[in-house]
């Protein structure tokens, strides 16, 4: 449904986005993930006609956004950054308006209308300005803008950005109706987000791609990965340590004392079997030897660890990139 | 022609919902009024018509029609809708219409507030209404001039003061260049051709010829064409933003 090709976009002498290709389908739900400045946002305003690309082609449900850019935008339900509105205007006023601009009419409009403000749960507030409103109501109203006519491609930069925790889990909820249906765009910095919502996560950084795959597979890439974490009760580390090195298979142990409790990371020898294995095996030591276990679960690996470890390359150079997103 | 007429809808209740149209006009008839009878000396003068009222529309026009078109784009910018309205399937010139329709329409609501001028000097005395329609219809085509020029120089910036000082500035040259403030830097060195020619880019000029009764095709033409060419430029000023 989404088609990106070299997609490329430079301001002046700096390249925000540089030759990013990738593909959605129905039913997917991509997470675009990146530090600040990356290009998640420029390449969304592409996607969505609202920067013209300086290289390289956009489609959305067959339709080049530059040459055929209305028919493209028929088809995308779009949550620009920050959820923009007419704030002078009242929620209903506004999904009005945005369904007059989106053809639908009279019954059509009123019951598109009804079904967006029901999925936003935007009841109570519709005759408010959207100008009164809480920065979640905001939100959702913007939402609901995005998801009015039904679009085939929903692009949302940020959706759950200002949410509180229950809004944010609606929201999640929300997309996660609407999956199967329909190809879906996020940018998130919320690493568990992506786990929780997306079907295939996107890293780029300073504007390139640098990681595409299931969270599964991102996440196996972590050096955590298959590692088993127990959590023990007390200090008594230096004999613990001894005894959990002696399993067949442990690479190496870190032990982080946290209060009264001190976890331990085994790092198994390889890392891309199974770590039922393992678990059991320090789950038997820790019976045998009685210790007061708190907690003990394998690893599937870290997000955010591997978040950092691909996108490095931004700390160094924060300077250069820092800012350059909002242009 | 849907989305224009959604652009143009939302637009016009843009102003209604806020203050922002009850101030206007009631600062527009104010001064209109303080103007011509204080000012412009309307009873001394002894004459039942409204060539004071008229006479002084350019001068009001250059310092509040920037003020209604100042925030056209700039507003969109700094807000961010800007990014709405244009991911939406709404073409160009549907936007950049529908925003100057519907600031057309509202500078002739309040425009036509003024009628009881109208009235006090049908009731003064026996004018020529015909005149007085004329400078009606020459004050709204001045108006759209005026707004045309703020809409594509509120364009090119977010700042709405920017765009309000800007336009005030362009609108003076349009407005005076039929004046000796202008003409007298050309004369002496610039033949004579190129001097008529910046003279009849005066909205002076037309606006008189106009408020005279006489609704001449070149007048009106003249103003449809500056009307339409500040608000190309003014597409183009969006089209070339989008590049970045």
């Amino acid at each position: 449904m989404i088609v990106i090709e070299d997609l490329t976009k430079k301001f002046g002498p700096f390249t925000a986005v540089d030759r990013i290709g990738f593909s959605v389908s129905r039913g997917e739900v991509l997470g675009f993930l990146g530090p600040n400045g990356a290009g998640k946002s420029t390449t969304m305003k592409m996607i969505t006609g609202f920067l013209a690309p300086s290289a390289g082609s956009a489609r959305v449900c067959g339709h080049d956004i530059v040459t055929s850019t209305l028919a493209a935008q028929r088809e995308i339900g779009y949550l620009p950054e920050g959820a923009p509105a007419y704030g002078d205007m009242t929620a209903r006023g506004f999904l009005a308006f945005i369904a007059r601009v989106r053809r639908l009419g009279g019954v059509e409009a009123a019951k598109a209308i009804d079904r967006a403000v029901e999925a936003t749960e935007l009841g109570g507030v519709l005759e408010q300005p959207i100008d009164t409103l809480s920065k979640g109501f905001r939100r959702r109203v913007g939402l609901a803008q995005a998801i009015l006519h039904n679009p085939p491609v929903l692009i949302m930069d940020e959706p759950t950005d200002g949410l509180d925790p229950n809004q944010k889990f609606e929201v999640r909820k929300l997309i996660g109706r609407m999956a199967a249906e329909k190809a879906i765009v996020i940018s998130t910095h919320i690493l568990e987000e992506v786990d929780a919502i997306c079907t295939r996560a996107l890293i780029i950084d300073r504007g390139r791609v640098v990681a595409d795959g299931t969270p599964g597979a991102l996440m196996a890439r972590s050096r955590y990965h298959n590692a088993v974490s127990l959590t023990l009760g007390g200090q008594t580390t230096v004999a613990v340590a001894e005894r959990l090195r002696h399993i067949p298979g442990i690479a190496s142990i870190e032990v982080t004392p946290r209060g009264e409790e001190t976890t331990f990371t085994l790092f198994p020898e390889h890392a891309r079997e199974s770590d039922t294995l393992l678990v059991d095996a320090v789950a038997r030591i820790a019976r045998e030897e009685n210790w007061p276990v708190r907690a003990l679960y394998g690893e599937p690996g870290r997000l955010d660890e591997v978040f950092r470890n691909l996108t490095r390359s931004d700390t160094a150079s924060s300077s250069a990139v820092n800012g350059k997103d909002a242009a | 022609m849907n989305e224009l007429l959604a652009v143009f809808r939302r637009e016009l209740g843009g102003y209604f919902a806020t203050p922002l149209a009850f101030i206007f006009i009631v600062i527009f008839l104010f001064t209109m009024g303080a103007f011509t009878f204080y000012l412009g000396g309307y009873y001394e003068s002894d004459q039942a018509d409204l060539t004071i009222f008229f006479n002084f529309h350019p001068w009001l026009y250059l310092f509040l029609i920037p003020a209604i078109s100042m925030r056209l784009w700039a507003e969109e910018r700094r807000t961010g809708s800007i990014e709405l309205l244009l991911s939406l399937p709404v073409p160009l010139w549907a936007a950049v219409l529908g925003k100057f329709l519907a600031a057309w329409v509202f500078s002739g609501i309040a425009l036509s507030l003024t009628f009881p001028m109208w009235l006090t000097v049908n009731y003064l005395g026996d004018p020529d209404n015909g005149v007085i329609l004329a400078g009606y219809i020459g004050s709204f085509f001045m108006a759209g001039g005026y707004l045309a020029i703020g809409s594509c120089l509120s364009a090119i910036t977010r700042n709405q003061v920017i765009a309000f000082v800007v336009s005030v500035s362009v609108c003076f040259l349009f407005t005076v260049s039929g004046l000796p403030i202008v003409t007298d830097f050309f004369a002496g060195w610039a033949p004579q051709q190129v001097l008529s020619t910046i003279a009849s880019f005066s909205f002076l000029t037309h606006f008189n010829a106009i408020t005279r009764g006489v609704i001449d095709l070149r007048d009106v033409i003249y103003f449809a064409s500056l009307i339409a060419a500040w608000l190309i430029a003014c597409g183009i000023v969006v089209d070339m933003k989008k590049a970045g």
